[in-house]
């Protein structure tokens, strides 16, 4: 039989990791069953309490942070994998209890399709958008499969943020819950079914153009660092947009505890510091009107992977593009490399990056500083960090760049452009790309402008990211020619 | 000589990826005198099994860190992971938690 490790302990030095005695493990719960799962450092769950405890924890989540209110319309984002479809199951589950405590809302689903990105054949993609829909089908709600193609089709609309009024017609939460069951009573089975049931949309066609443009948008990307950035953020874009067409005012996202520490540190790493409360905390209000929630942050990928499979939770492997990527082919996964082998070794290491990170707020913007389109990030729409004075560690990047470009290229520029063009302020603009470039970085924050120059050309962008730029940069030129009639806000 | 073992093997979260797509195999090891235990299994995995890249399923001894070992439906930790001693007709999983297959 099994051998019992009391050895283990002087071999190895593994501190932190402590030594699991054999099979017969009592569940710590409920101390009868016998455990089959190890969650946290050395819990033993046995099955039903694991079942319990998974279950439990996602609707604290949701109650916790109180901000889905009842009859809202949640889009939940569904990639495929694990944890996404852990979260689907857990909706499905919290939607059909008879108990009063039952969730409230009204789901519609979403997967983009992103295979063009990867190379992906037309057959293989439809497979797996054939495979996810019998999953979708069986949930009842109403779901969009969205090819990343239509991203070229999107309105330059998608970029701009609406600015949620501070309405004090906004109910509190428990008021709302009230009312709601008041009202339930009302309502049949059939009005509520019947209102989403109108919505299931698939429109998976795209014309073969704007393929072309995503292949070539991302093979002008240099690193893949840069495209799984891009990626994301396209991604993003598109998601905000089948929310707001289709009157969703929430966006449920999958991300577990380790992805998003992985995330966390790998921005830190891109230079998104600024906005890493929105990226990974519970709510992302940076759109104003659609808010994006992660219910699932607080699940380790090992629960949910051991969910997934001892409860057949359904769910379809949809190879990406760092599916099979070198450890260090990418920031991201060189930060998922060692975030991974650390946690083997030290297994708090999530947890812990995970407690930091729930440490981090947003900050409420100031009323003015909201309704300014232009003070926002032109692709992630974040708030513009780039925006500092000159005793800055930014400004002197942007100096000591400048400084190794001067050399390359003859100075006799036109002063005409160089005063267009706006940049970073110290009067000796010596860029040598192509005014393009220099065009869009001023319009984002300091991660994006990276992404951008790692782009060979920027002519690849859908058309909505270039109207919207061209859009700003006209009216910040037009504001500083009539600057001095304007009246400034301490006058 | 003890007799040949029996064994049920499956890989999923995108695991399959390295073993030609395939997620659900059966193989049967042959027999030897000391009872096959998973680190010897893994061994043999690496050995007769992965078709690419075998970094990407182990390191070292032991499976990649971010891979889940179910043996019975149960967390190989409370089995004593490499030192279990397998029995005929096991079901093992390994289930890949990461991006990169």
């Amino acid at each position: 039989m099994c051998q019992v490790e009391e050895d283990y302990n002087g071999l190895e030095c593994k501190q932190e990791k402590i030594p699991v005695p054999t099979l017969n493990r009592k569940c710590v719960k409920c101390k009868e069953g016998s455990a089959v799962l190890i969650i946290r450092v050395s819990d033993a769950f046995c099955r039903s309490c694991f079942k319990e405890y998974f279950i439990h924890k996602f609707r604290a989540m949701l109650g916790k942070n109180r901000v889905i209110f009842p009859q809202e319309k949640v889009l939940l984002a569904v990639s495929g994998g694990a944890a996404s479809c852990s979260m689907l199951s857990q909706v499905i589950e919290g939607l059909s209890r008879d108990a009063p405590k039952k969730l409230r809302f009204m789901p519609g689903i979403i997967y983009i399709d992103d295979g063009g990105t990867c190379g992906r054949s037309q057959e293989e993609r439809q497979r797996s958008v054939d495979q996810l829909k019998s999953i979708f089908t069986h949930t009842g709600f109403p779901y969009f499969i969205v090819p990343l193609e239509q991203v070229f089709g999107l309105p330059s609309s998608v970029l701009v943020p609406v600015t949620s009024d501070p309405d004090q017609s906004n109910p509190s939460y428990k008021h709302a819950v009230d009312q709601y069951i008041r009202e339930e009573q009302k309502l049949t089975v059939e009005d509520k079914t019947s209102a989403v049931a109108r919505l299931s949309l698939e429109d998976s066609a795209y014309p073969p153009e704007h393929k072309l443009a995503l292949e070539s948008l991302f093979s002008s990307l240099n690193t893949l660092t840069a495209k799984e950035d891009m990626l994301h953020t396209l991604r993003q874009h598109l998601i905000l947009h089948v929310a707001r067409e289709n009157g969703f005012s929430k966006v449920m996202m999958g991300e577990s505890c380790s992805r998003l520490a992985v995330k966390l540190l790998s921005n830190i790493a891109l230079g998104r510091g600024a906005a890493l409360a929105s990226d990974t905390g519970f709510s992302d209000p940076r759109f104003g009107d659609v808010v994006i929630v992660r219910p699932m942050r607080d699940y380790s990928s090992k629960e949910i992977a051991a969910y997934c499979r001892m409860f057949h939770v359904p769910s379809v492997f949809i190879p990406g593009l760092e599916t099979k990527a070198q450890d260090k082919a990418s920031i991201q996964r060189l930060t998922e490399t060692f975030v991974t082998n650390l946690q083997a070794e030290f297994p708090s290491t999530v947890s812990t990056i995970y407690r930091t990170s729930e440490k981090l707020h947003t900050v409420k913007p100031s009323e003015s500083q909201a309704t300014e389109p232009a003070s926002k990030c032109l692709l992630c729409v974040c708030a513009l960090d780039t925006d500092v004075d000159k005793a800055s560690a930014f400004h002197a990047t942007l100096v000591s760049e400048q400084l190794s470009q001067i050399k390359l290229q003859d100075v006799s520029h036109d002063a005409l452009r160089c005063a267009e063009t706006q940049c970073c302020g110290t009067g000796g603009c010596s860029s040598n790309r192509a005014p393009a470039h220099q065009d869009l970085k001023t319009l984002l924050c300091y991660s994006c402008r990276l992404t951008i120059k790692d782009m060979g050309s920027v002519d690849t962008l859908p058309a909505y990211i270039i109207s919207e730029a061209e859009k700003r940069r006209k009216r910040s030129l037009m504001k500083m020619e009539i600057s001095e009639y304007l009246l400034e806000d301490g006058d | 000589m003890a007799a040949p073992l029996g064994l049920h093997l499956e890989f999923g979260g995108g695991a399959e990826l390295l073993f030609d797509g395939v997620k659900n195999h059966h193989v049967v090891l042959p027999g030897q005198s000391d009872p096959w235990n998973m680190k010897q299994l893994l061994a043999w995995i690496r050995g007769n099994m992965l078709k690419e890249r075998p970094e990407l399923f182990m390191q070292g001894d032991t499976v990649r860190p971010g891979i889940l070992v179910l043996i019975n439906d149960a967390d190989w930790e409370l089995m004593g992971e490499l030192e279990y001693q397998l029995q005929d007709q096991d079901n093992v999983v390994f289930i890949s938690t990461l991006h990169g297959g």
